[in-house]
């Protein structure tokens, strides 16, 4: 199980990003994270692997927990030997190396079983088997995303934390990128799904969580979420629509009322 | 025309000692972004220990120097640890300007232990000279070619092949994303910091075969600077070439004097800063180095 309880992270000790964020990923699990921009989702995942640091961030209130365990306080590596890899926003990838090289920075904290766990990464993969040796900057979008992914894979993470996978590509591929999550969620990995579409990673999760300027604001299983007026109005723009599907038109005054309703919690 | 040849080869002689010293400064910058000014005295050092070291029993200069190299290595690694380290994510500027201070540092300290006597790495070549074909050419030189060879081929395998050398390659590209995939970052400055060690106590050796080690050697470190600027100074091919080339500049302008006589006497000192210059102002980001993508 992991957990997060009343995280506060603050950056170059001014900066309160968290404000006592709670959430927990159970072991084979999906849960999805939504947000607007800048609420707080990168921050989240950087202070689950380590990675505040670079950012001069750092946790001062809450804790990381990892079975029931403190690991807030553990550099990237040992997070990675623990079992949380990341796929950082943007993907990331070397590009002037190889997609095998690429893949083999991803098993550099377990180079012994560097070859079979390749062998079930280009099985889920099958794109990258064919461009094996081609540099990995001429890749396309997508197969850079799947890259991307394939070599947090090859860290055999117990939980995976997803950072916008769909950033920037194509609907079919951002489908093909939902049901490679799919995927690797049913060979046991826990995922935790930080998306700006929320449609998708809805679709998918069991649970979710919405934040807002560093708080959880709301905390519900995934099918709530998705019926949950709010979120239909504001994340998955099905304003004014019922459940059926029935669109009705808005008037400007409406969107006042969404100005004033959008402080949830306060 | 043989004359000429055998002024290349001597050029090259000398290049490869130079292309030895940038590599390491290219190391270093690549995977830290850090300009280290401590070659010339991790150089130093290094040549200092195998002066050393080859006086005790049973230790030539085949065993001295590898044994140096590893020593230099590992007192680059403890400097970087000690020093550099607590200085990861300053700016840049204050960090290079420290490893000038650190250079100055340890040079004074292993001048200290050159003193006034000529000291010697008692290599096996002095100035005795070979034929290769048509040519007649020092040994150290061809001595110093095929070590240079030698260690380019190890480092080309080692980038390559093993599990750190593709991890500094990842550090050099994208820090971050190597972090997130388990890389100990530190370690990577370490390591390279090492490397650049033990190549600079290697180039030092080869660089003193023939000659004595006096306080002014170091001065052939600093010939790297304009080598690095002229290879790009994130490119390690780009060291190597910048290295040979400036080496045989030097030697052509030795040679043949009449050539830059407008420069007046002894102008080879100052050849390597003027290829740099001129080049420069064709290429600003070296031969080799990645052209800075900069939107206006």
């Amino acid at each position: 199980m992991l957990q997060v309880h009343n995280l506060e992270v603050v950056y170059d000790d001014v900066m309160l990003v968290l404000r006592g964020v709670s959430i927990s990923v159970a072991p084979g699990q999906i849960v999805a994270l939504l947000g607007a921009n800048g609420a707080g989702k990168s921050t989240l995942l950087r202070a689950l692997t380590g990675l505040l640091d670079v950012h001069h961030g750092k946790i001062t209130r809450g804790s990381v927990d990892l079975d029931g365990q403190p690991v807030g306080h553990l550099r990237p590596a040992q997070l990675v030997t623990r079992g949380i890899t990341q796929v950082m926003e943007g993907r990331r990838i070397f590009a002037e190396l190889t997609v095998e090289e690429n893949l083999r920075i991803g098993a550099h904290t377990n180079p012994r079983q560097f070859k079979e766990r390749a062998d079930r990464v280009l099985t889920l993969f099958p794109v990258l088997a064919d461009r094996r040796r081609d540099t990995a900057g001429y890749l396309s979008g997508g197969e850079q995303q799947m890259l991307a992914m394939g070599r947090a894979l090859m860290a055999n993470p117990r939980y995976l934390l997803l950072d916008e996978p769909s950033l920037g590509l194509a609907p079919r591929l951002v489908d093909q990128v939902r049901d490679l999550i799919v995927a690797i969620n049913e060979t046991g990995t826990g995922v935790l799904l930080v998306e700006q579409n929320a449609t998708m990673a809805l679709s998918i999760a069991s649970h979710g969580y919405v934040m807002e300027t560093g708080k959880v604001v709301l905390d519900k299983p995934a099918k709530e979420l998705l019926s949950d007026e709010d979120v239909r109005e504001f994340y998955l723009g099905l304003a004014g629509t019922d459940m059926a599907g029935g669109t009705g038109r808005r008037s400007f005054r409406e969107v006042k009322h969404y100005k004033r309703r959008k402080r949830w919690l306060s | 025309m043989i004359e000429l040849f055998e002024a290349v080869f001597r050029g090259l002689g000398q290049g490869s000692v130079y292309a030895l010293i940038a590599l390491g400064f290219v190391i270093i910058y690549k995977s830290s972004h850090v300009i280290s000014f401590a070659q010339p005295g991790f150089m130093i050092a290094g040549v200092v220990l195998v002066t050393y070291l080859v006086e005790l029993p049973g230790i030539g200069f085949w065993v001295a120097v590898p044994l140096a190299t590893l020593l230099t290595g590992l007192f680059a690694l403890g400097i970087e640890r000690a020093v550099i380290r607590p200085m990861v994510g300053r700016p840049i500027f204050a960090i290079a300007i420290i490893t000038i201070a650190l250079d100055i540092l340890i040079r004074t300290v292993a001048h200290a232990y050159l003193g006034i006597n000529v000291r010697h790495v008692q290599d096996p070549w002095g100035l005795r000279t070979m034929s290769l074909g048509p040519l007649t050419v020092q040994q150290r030189h061809l001595a110093a070619v095929l070590a240079a060879a030698a260690l380019v081929a190890v480092l080309f395998l080692f980038f390559r092949y093993t599990r750190m050398g593709l991890a500094m390659r990842a550090v050099a590209q994208d820090q971050e994303a190597a972090l997130a995939q388990g890389v100990s970052v530190g370690a990577v400055f370490a390591m390279s910091w090492a490397m650049a060690g033990g190549l600079a106590a290697v180039a030092g050796s080869f660089a003193a075969s023939g000659r004595s080690v006096d306080p002014l050697f170091w001065l052939i470190a600093l010939t790297a600077l304009p080598v690095i600027i002229l290879g790009g100074l994130d490119s390690l091919p780009g060291a190597v070439v910048a290295g040979l080339v400036i080496g045989v500049a030097q030697a052509l302008t030795q040679s043949y004097p009449h050539w830059v006589s407008f420069l007046g006497t002894n102008a080879s000192v100052i050849v390597p800063w003027l290829v740099m210059i001129l080049v420069l102002v064709v290429r600003p980001y070296g031969l080799f180095g990645t052209r800075e993508v900069e939107r206006v």
